[in-house]
């Protein structure tokens, strides 16, 4: 058993968003990077829960970026996987990042592919779809739940106002959501052997950007909180009302 | 060359209300761009499609399979790429709810069409083709251009108004040579009568401060009265108070209601970029500190356990 999780670095959840060149590029000074949050809470800890429970079983992350991505995929390797493979390019729009995604799973062949739901950053929850879709793969996206009987998998998947339950063969890509699996903290054995396992760099396939963001804004400032007092809960009835207009 | 929307039905057979905002979505921009609007259906319809005509379609192709029943992405996406064919479309629409987030960005990689996920407006076509969306967990915008002669857009719940008119649609039956899915769909839990969060105008949301998950009678019949949908912070998802499909915030839900009440949240930013597309925020916290007030357009400095039982009495006398 061969899987495959997808990893991207992102801003941490505290950054402050900025933008410089003209509202054109994303302020990158003092921001601190890590690991996607759906990418290591859910897709990389659930790899490495069904690694405790079959030992045979081998992860290998992949991840799009130049070389200063390697301290996160360094990070990624001290919580679990066998080995990583960088994509030496920047990443560009979800369509060039799948594809090279794809041709990386091509090239290996696995099982299992797993990527977090979204990245906190661009929120386009695509990269996992267009890698199903280039691999021709079944894709079941915001799993809440993943359980393996052999080569074939029960997956939770979220729908609106409940949630879906679905069985698949392998090999299938799927998108992690909340639910799939629990932050853990890297200890100190974990962060000395990801020191040693192999880092493999590998040159990207020609794989050309569909889209490009031209500029960005940032949302408008609210006009200052009204206060009410605690003992006259009616006046706030009557605001949402007549003022707000919402209820 | 048309706009072709995609209509999402429910496992009762009825259009999803994001799909309605995606038709709508769909005919505004097919008039801002002087084309037509059709519109696609896959699985079984227990409504009469035609009178989705009111929001501006003009023709549906209705696809009758015993095989589509349940949504398989790859499936679907087959599907999809030959009705986009047939039709001619240019821009394809999708709602970015649970299927469209599958489906998507399966036929933009299929088609090699430039995808904008999550999008929050129509595009802006006087240069190209611009396309508004939601970046970094709420806390910012992108405009994104796509290069490609066939677009596809995903529309944000809640992010564009259903407008309905007058009109009738006229049904093409499509037959679609369908794939036998690989995902078979064993079962669906769904609680019947309950908003669904993400197309829900109104949400009561409860943090820390509610003490325990036995404490959350108080916010549940203030849902009640409001029709509203439940939410929670991240710390009561993680300590298993509530479900994890109700966590809004950075790695939770993204949700743009019309009414986001706060109860006992401080209003971490990590939260804030989940909600803040809210339309109008109110928070009820003890803490005039807390940084959600910040961020409130009403907000109430009071014990919570005393405020939101009288906010629901207040409520019900009208």
């Amino acid at each position: 058993m061969k899987i495959l999780v997808c990893i991207s670095k992102t801003p941490d959840t505290t950054a402050k968003i900025a933008f410089t060149d003209n509202n054109t590029k994303f302020d990158s000074n003092s921001v601190q990077w890590i690991i996607n949050p759906n990418d290591e809470y859910y897709a990389l800890v659930r790899a490495i829960e069904l690694k405790e429970a079959d030992p045979s079983v081998v992860i290998h992350l992949v991840t799009v970026g130049a070389a200063d991505a390697d301290a996160i995929i360094r990070k990624a390797l001290a919580l679990g996987g066998d080995e990583a493979i960088r994509v030496n390019t920047e990443s560009q729009d979800s369509y060039s990042i799948a594809s090279q995604i794809a041709a990386v799973a091509k090239e290996n062949g696995y099982d299992l592919i797993f990527s977090g739901k979204e990245t906190i950053d661009y929120n386009g929850a695509s990269v996992g779809g267009m890698v199903a879709e280039l691999l021709d793969l079944p894709y079941i996206s915001l799993a809440t739940k993943f359980e393996l009987n052999g080569t074939a998998a029960t997956v939770t998947r979220e729908i609106e106002g409940g949630e879906e339950v679905c069985e698949v063969s392998l090999p299938v890509v799927v998108s992690c959501n909340k639910g799939m699996a629990e932050q853990r903290i890297p200890n100190m054995r974990g962060i000395m052997a990801a020191r040693t396992k192999p880092l493999k760099v590998v040159e990207p396939v020609a794989a050309d950007p569909l889209t490009s963001i031209t500029a960005f804004s940032l949302p408008p400032v609210k006009g200052g909180v009204k206060l009410i007092d605690p003992d006259n809960v009616a006046e706030l009835v009557h605001l949402l009302r007549n003022e707000a207009r919402v209820i | 060359m048309c706009v072709l929307t995609f209509i999402d039905i429910a496992e009762d057979g009825s259009v999803k209300k994001s799909s309605l905002e995606a038709l709508t979505y769909g005919a505004q921009l097919a008039k801002q761009s002087g084309i037509e609007t059709q519109a696609v259906a896959i699985a079984p319809v227990t409504e009469e499609l035609s009178a989705l005509g009111k929001y501006g379609v003009t023709k549906i192709y209705q696809v009758n399979n015993e095989a589509l029943k349940h949504f398989d992405a790859q499936v679907y996406t087959k599907v999809m790429a030959a009705v986009a064919e047939q039709s001619g479309a240019t821009v394809i629409v999708f709602s970015n709810n649970a299927n469209g987030k599958a489906l998507a960005p399966r036929l933009s990689a299929r088609l090699k069409a430039g995808l904008v996920a999550g999008a929050v407006a129509l595009p802006n076509i006087t240069n190209g083709f611009t396309v508004k969306k939601s970046v970094f967990s709420g806390k910012a915008f992108a405009d994104v251009s796509i290069h490609t002669p066939v677009k596809i857009i995903s529309l944000q719940p809640n992010a564009f108004k259903t407008e309905a008119g007058e009109g009738t649609a006229e049904i093409v039956a499509f037959s679609a040579t369908a794939d036998v899915p690989k995902i078979t769909v064993t079962h669906i839990n769904k609680q019947s009568g309950e908003v669904p969060l993400a197309e829900a105008e109104i949400v009561v949301s409860g943090g820390r401060g509610l003490k325990g998950p036995e404490n959350w009678g108080i916010l549940e019949d203030l849902a009640k009265e409001l029709h509203a949908a439940l939410a929670c912070s991240r710390p009561v998802a993680d300590a298993h108070w509530r479900p994890h499909n109700e966590h809004v915030g950075q790695t939770g839900g993204a949700i743009a209601p019309n009414l986001y009440i706060a109860v006992g949240i401080s209003g971490a930013i990590q939260h804030l970029a989940g909600v803040n597309r809210s339309k109008v925020i109110v928070v009820i916290n003890k803490d005039p500190e807390a940084p959600f007030f910040k961020a409130a357009d009403y907000g109430i400095v009071g014990d919570l356990f005393d405020v939101v039982p009288k906010l629901t009495e207040a409520l019900k006398a009208g």
